[in-house]
């Protein structure tokens, strides 16, 4: 089916469910009980949860495959979500001209930059695309201000032309829509002390970060997927045996642009407004972390990354002391105040504090990610079972 | 008409005189090794065959085909092969894998954007680099992470990969340095079979006299960057000339 | 003319704190092999070490003056700093005043003893990894010590003012002939200039003259050989850490009373330093020194208001523009050797 084999149609199918299903799934604990919190099944939040997703699936294809580290994909990022934010201010409010104008308009931005930045590798490489991106920041903020509209963001007015839409009689800002479906229009479900809601605009994400694994998947099972994990292993040999690295570096690279410019042109389809700091290089780093996290050069490791550090930045930053001596209260008062005192640093504004921490432990412990340590687990379950016969599996990670 | 043809080369590095006035004419489907004591160019000279170092003047001629100042994967795409000292495979991919990639180059040139097919649909790479596999005797370890194998096998992979793609022209730089004695007879016999199983040209750069007078047709001597001779080996042996060279390097 | 001497000057301050820093940079990967992410937060938390002696030294008790009262009438609470009460009002206010050159003291012994245990407690372990994971382990590295100096110092800048002596301007025009007050120049940054020009001599000197500098020199061009030299290289490399932190480090302190610190000026200021460092060449120490001063004065340059008109937004990218340009006509940069990180 879909010229995938038994164990990727199988995932695909896996992923596909636990996307579709996820306002369900996200949301296990009753509206109302103090778990309530830990519930992940709202639509802004499982929207950011896909749009990085794809964001992420994007940058594996070139991290992933040939090892090439750009600490400038937030660039494409950003110039995606103003491209959408520019068609809806010109053209329409109809998210599917915005999206296709923001993966166009990044995957220019990818070629020129990629076509540079890539007769160099290694560190080289890396402080290329940072310099790109430190460029287009710093552009963002003052010449072209005209474009972005500097510190304030790009927006929608209310004198906006909308060649498309221009009929319609202004009352107030226009919602951002897919013929006629709007974005926010959320439909609202109640059982037994469950909530849960389904939104237009998730499921639109959703769909699309389908697609876009599908893609990746077929990119990874390809020749030209081997030829990109053959440039990660062996340049040298890969030029001494006919092939020439640089129009598959560059096409990995145009590709994960593409997919960097559909998630910002998602994410300002979901909110229209476009601001310099989405391309900032930390925002470059989060998804350099997004994918090393969820193991690099997996298929789908980047999405649990993805998803794993947009639930836990949400999580921890709404977490705040007072929660915490809630859940220690069961402890004698002392204990209370010195358990709250010790994991405050942490939570809150300090989610960046453990976001760098775990950033670091992932590096030096798990380099293969959550999907290594998952197959570690897995390994030892196995070796549990099998006792003493079992021979130590020899197979190469994929 | 030899397949490759070196005229006039010459190559300064500063004051040092690398390669100078190299004339060599190698005969299509033979075994033509290059010999010399260190420092005598040999590795300049192979530099300049795979097109990585430009010549100060001279020219480098295959099937008449100037390879000059041509990127490697150019000079792959002509017909040429190379097997590097140590051994350069793709370590992190699997056996099978790294003698498909070879079998892609061959077919779709040095680039193709071939994003949408799969792997395993084809059918025909898969067939070919199984049966180059089984050729070279690894065929059951098809699967293996490459960068796993022994030493001796990672060079019969390297064989491999060069082989599949059928070269005219098979460059070896030393492919047996720094391996036991086993190993090393090892890889005459597997060069020997392949030579016996079809027609190649190969240029065998070599420190090893056991291996040259094993494989060579050909042999010329280098010394200080001009080629001294070039004989058979039966000619070379008691060569007042050779001897000079070379005890003139150490007391061999 | 007058404006061209401006811009000069004006890039001279900036440019010593780009060549500190990748003078620290290419120290730590020409010796270690290690590409440093974490060296801008070193830069930023010697910067914090000046706000902490500032902190300390005005330590105050308070005392209730009976004899004064407050606009309510209520009676006036007196702060008085410890180091008064200890040296007396005219020394304890002097000392005050020079917190931020004082805060050397503190920084040297904390930054080396922050860059041995960076060293020895996890860089050590990354010298055989690959390039990115050294890269990614440093970067998560810099994103902890910057959390960690906001958690305690919170995310706004804190000024901490030069002393007095310094915090005029220099009519520097006069002194080539011009006329007043037409180049003028704050003290704080020739003092700034002239600091890093000690520094830069002090650190070349001891490579070119100690043993010390001599192994860490014949480590840098060739590490093998010099293990097997039977020296303990590996001894001497965490030294070297420790001093690149301690570079990086003064050269904080002393940047206060110019850039009011927060948090993460660290990471703008370690980007334009690996800028600095790859046009410099990478691995050459001359090379990021040369490199820092001519970006920096580069800079200025383009921040002129004529240049500006001329070509709009070009002050915030010209150092990223020349980083582009020469990677990619000179990637070895302007003076690095021969192999070094090529690919």
């Amino acid at each position: 089916m879909l010229k995938l084999d038994r164990k990727d149609t199988l995932l695909l199918v896996i992923v596909a469910l636990m996307t579709l299903a996820a306002p369900i799934i996200l949301n296990p604990f009753p509206t109302g009980s103090a778990l309530a919190q830990f519930n992940a099944g709202y639509p802004d939040l499982m929207q950011r949860f896909v749009i990085y997703g794809i964001f992420a699936i994007g940058f594996n294809i070139l991290f992933g495959l040939t090892g090439y580290l750009s600490f400038g994909h937030a660039a494409f990022l950003g110039v995606g979500s103003y491209s959408a934010v520019w068609m809806f201010k010109l053209l329409s409010m109809n998210v599917l001209p915005a999206i296709v104008f923001s993966v166009i308009i990044a995957g220019l931005f990818a070629v020129v930059i990629g076509y540079v930045s890539l007769r160099r590798s290694g560190i080289y490489f890396s402080i290329l695309t940072l310099a790109f991106a430190q460029m287009s920041f710093n552009m963002a903020y003052s010449v072209l201000t005209p474009i972005t509209n500097g510190e304030t963001g790009l927006q929608l007015t209310l004198n906006d032309p909308r060649i498309l839409d221009g009929a319609r009689a202004a009352t107030g800002l226009p919602v951002t829509n897919l013929f006629g479906f709007e974005m926010r229009s959320t439909a609202h479900l109640d059982i037994a002390g469950w909530g849960f809601d389904f939104s237009v605009g998730y499921y639109l994400s959703a769909v699309i970060m389908l697609l876009a694994f599908y893609l990746s998947m077929r990119i990874f099972r390809s020749p030209f997927g081997l030829m990109l994990r053959a440039i990660k292993s062996n340049q040298n040999r890969l030029s001494y045996t006919g092939l020439n690295a640089r129009p598959y570096t560059l096409a990995a690279f145009v590709i994960s642009g593409m997919y960097a410019g559909l998630a910002g042109g998602l994410l300002a389809a979901m909110d229209p407004l476009a601001g310099a700091e989405r391309m900032q290089w930390t925002a470059s780093g989060e998804v350099v972390l997004m994918t090393i996290l969820g193991g690099a050069g997996t298929l789908i490791g980047p999405v649990l990354g993805a998803g794993f550090i947009k639930y836990f930045e949400n999580i921890f930053s709404k977490i705040n002391d007072s929660i915490l001596h809630q859940w220690f209260s069961f402890m004698p008062d002392g204990i209370e105040d010195f358990l709250v005192t010790l994991v405050h640093p942490f939570i809150g504004k300090g989610w960046h504090l453990t976001l760098g921490l775990l950033f670091m432990a992932v590096v030096i412990f798990l380099p293969g990610g959550l999907v290594e340590g998952g197959q570690r687990i897995g390994r030892l379950f196995r070796r549990n079972k099998a006792g003493d016969t079992a021979s130590p599996a020899t197979t190469p990670a994929e | 008409m030899g397949i490759l043809e070196v005229k006039g080369v010459n190559k300064r590095f500063g004051g040092l005189q690398a390669l100078g006035d190299v004339n060599l004419n190698i005969q299509e489907n033979t075994v033509h090794a290059i010999i010399g004591p260190n420092g005598a160019g040999k590795s300049t000279l192979l530099n300049v065959l795979v097109g990585k170092l430009i010549p100060d003047s001279g020219s480098v001629l295959f099937n008449g085909q100037s390879v000059l100042g041509r990127k490697p994967h150019e000079i792959n795409q002509m017909g040429i092969s190379r097997v590097f000292q140590t051994p350069e495979i793709f370590g992190d991919l699997s056996v099978i894998e790294n003698v498909m990639i070879p079998c892609f180059a061959k077919r779709d040139g040095a680039y193709r954007l071939h994003a949408f097919e799969s792997v395993g649909a084809e059918d025909s790479i898969v067939a070919q680099a199984e049966t180059m596999l089984a050729d070279v005797g690894m065929l059951e370890k098809r699967d293996m992470h490459a960068g796993s194998l022994s030493r001796g096998d990672k060079r019969r992979l390297e064989m491999a990969m060069c082989l599949v793609q059928e070269p005219k022209l098979l460059l070896l730089d030393e492919p047996t340095a720094g391996m036991a004695r086993a190993d090393t007879n090892n890889t005459i016999d597997l060069l020997k079979e392949i030579k016996a199983k079809r027609d190649i040209t190969m240029v065998i750069i070599e420190h090893d006299m056991h291996v040259v007078f094993s494989l060579a047709q050909r042999i010329t001597v280098l010394a200080q960057g001009s080629p001294l001779v070039e004989e058979t080996p039966e000619n070379i042996k008691g060569h007042p000339k050779v001897r000079e060279a070379y005890l003139g390097e150490a007391q061999v | 003319m007058d404006a061209i001497i401006i811009q000069i000057l004006n890039g001279l301050d900036k440019g010593s704190a780009y060549a500190l820093i990748a003078l620290g940079l290419t120290l730590i990967f020409g010796t270690l092999g290690v590409v440093n992410f974490a060296h801008g937060a070193l830069f930023m938390i010697g910067a914090f070490c000046a706000v902490t002696m500032q902190k300390l030294l005005t330590l105050s008790t308070q005392t209730i003056d009976p004899e004064k009262v407050d606009f309510l009438g209520k009676p006036l609470v007196v702060d008085t700093p410890y180091v008064v009460n200890w040296f007396g009002p005219e020394t304890g206010a002097a000392i005050i005043d020079w917190a931020v050159p004082l805060a050397i003291l503190l920084a040297i012994p904390v930054m080396i003893l922050i860059g041995f245990v960076m060293e020895r407690g996890l860089i050590k372990h990354f010298y055989k990894r690959a390039h990115a994971d050294q890269i990614l382990v440093t970067f998560g590295l810099a994103i902890v010590l910057q959390e960690i100096i906001k958690y305690f110092y919170g995310a706004n800048p804190i000024p901490s003012p030069a002393p007095a002596v310094f915090r005029g301007s220099l009519d520097f025009g006069v002194w080539i002939g011009f006329e007043a007050n037409q180049i003028i120049y704050p003290y704080w940054r020739l003092v700034y200039f002239a600091f890093s020009a000690v520094i830069i001599g002090g650190v070349f000197a001891f490579l070119q003259f100690t043993t010390f500098g001599m192994v860490v020199r014949a480590g840098m061009a060739d590490r093998e050989t010099v293990g097997i030299l039977g020296i303990d290289i590996d001894k001497r490399f965490t030294l070297m850490f420790g001093l690149a932190a301690a570079v990086a480090g003064v050269a904080g302190v002393m940047y206060v009373p110019i850039l009011s610190p927060n948090y993460n000026m660290g990471m703008d200021f370690l980007v334009l330093s690996f800028v600095v460092v790859v046009v410099g060449g990478m691995g050459s120490l001359p090379g990021a020194v040369l490199a820092g001063f001519l970006l920096g004065i580069l800079q200025s340059f383009a921040s002129m208001n004529e240049i500006k008109s001329l070509i709009p937004g070009i002050d915030q990218i010209i150092i990223y523009l020349v980083a582009i340009i020469i990677l990619l006509t000179r990637p070895r940069g302007l003076m690095g050797r021969k192999g070094v990180m090529e690919g």
